[in-house]
């Protein structure tokens, strides 16, 4: 074997290691993709936060919703928050919040003091609607279409630019 | 204790501690089963479901509250009657193959199963061909350094004759 031959498939096989190894690196192992994506949303009734009626997945039928994991032991909750209130000003947009693993007292005192960006807050105080919900931890955020399946979930907080990369595209799919 | 992305590093670096202070399975509940084979099941679950919060640990050995739950999951299921399969499929279901620590084998997870081997084989392959390259290169060198071991043998005469004379 040619001498340049050999030093080129020895840098090729190492190019093709450091590639493979800088994707690997640059992924976020956090991030486990949602078996859900394209499935029925998960059935569930649960108390509201705010009024003495219940909350059922058949009631998310016929509107596009935004589903959004949330609790006050949440401390990217908290950062989220103001991202919230923002997309809430859009009247067309239906958030619902599912308020995970809380204390419904504390939730509501939540949002009297930072500001209520939800049309509806479910809670699933044991976190049971959570786990069928594949939900590992708050915040996460669920786009759910008009015949109820779930289109895209986003993990972690939202902010402005992963609202306008991520979800505002899949939401104009939608619509 | 709650668990929040936030604290998630940190929490995980705190049960690598553990781990490494207390080996050995932890225990969180106490469980009381009517059947052994139950009680069996349920510990082979949770060592095999793997904990999303603190990822490298089982539900059996993680503290964070969703181990918890999803213990407590196990448990009712087994005492209604679901097999070990149909808790599998119901964690599957929620959090992906992921949450088990032996993922079934399909297009995304081949690789997975089939690397490690493709490895063993590439590089021993390599291996091989590079060893027999070695053997008729050194058959090469020796053949090619007649001439040197020609001399060392005359100096090794001439010092047997005369030591101490280089």
């Amino acid at each position: 074997m040619p001498a340049w031959l050999r030093i080129g498939l020895v840098l090729g096989l190492f190019g093709g290691l450091v590639v493979v190894l800088a994707l690997g690196l640059n992924r976020n192992p956090r991030e486990v993709p949602s078996p859900l994506v394209g499935k029925p949303v998960p059935a569930f009734e649960l108390p509201r936060l705010q009024s003495a009626e219940s909350l059922a997945s058949s009631q998310l039928l016929g509107t596009v919703t935004l589903l959004n994991v949330w609790a006050t032991w949440c401390v990217a909750c908290r950062q989220e928050h103001d991202a919230l209130l923002a997309i809430a000003e859009d009247p067309g947009i239906n958030l619902i919040g599912l308020n995970w693993k809380d204390d419904p007292s504390k939730a509501r005192r939540w949002l009297q003091d930072l500001g209520d960006p939800y049309d509806a807050v479910a809670v699933d105080v044991d976190g049971r609607v959570g786990i069928d919900f594949g939900v590992y931890g708050a915040p996460e955020t669920f786009v759910i279409d008009k015949a109820g399946v779930i289109r895209y979930k986003h993990i972690g907080p939202i902010d402005g630019g992963i609202w306008r990369d991520k979800i505002l595209p899949v939401l104009a799919e939608l619509e | 204790m709650r668990v929040t992305r936030a604290t998630r590093a940190l929490l995980c670096g705190g049960c690598l501690l553990a781990t490494t202070v207390h080996p050995g399975a932890a225990v969180f509940e106490d469980r009381e089963f009517d059947d052994t084979e139950v009680a069996a099941a349920y510990q082979g679950l949770i060592e095999e479901l793997r904990c999303l919060v603190c990822q490298n640990q089982n539900i059996a050995d993680s503290n964070a509250t969703l181990a918890k739950d999803l213990r407590d999951q196990v448990y009712e299921m087994l005492n209604q009657g679901s097999s070990r399969d149909d808790v599998i499929e119901f964690m599957v279901a929620r959090y992906g193959d992921f949450v088990t620590y032996r993922p079934p084998i399909n297009a995304a997870t081949v690789l997975l199963w089939t690397g490690p081997f493709a490895a063993v084989l590439v590089g021993g392959g390599l291996l091989a061909i590079r060893l027999r390259g070695d053997k008729t290169g050194s058959a090469e060198s020796v053949s090619g350094s007649d001439a040197s071991e020609q001399a060392a043998q005359a100096w090794l005469q001439r010092q047997a004759a005369a030591p101490g004379e280089d």
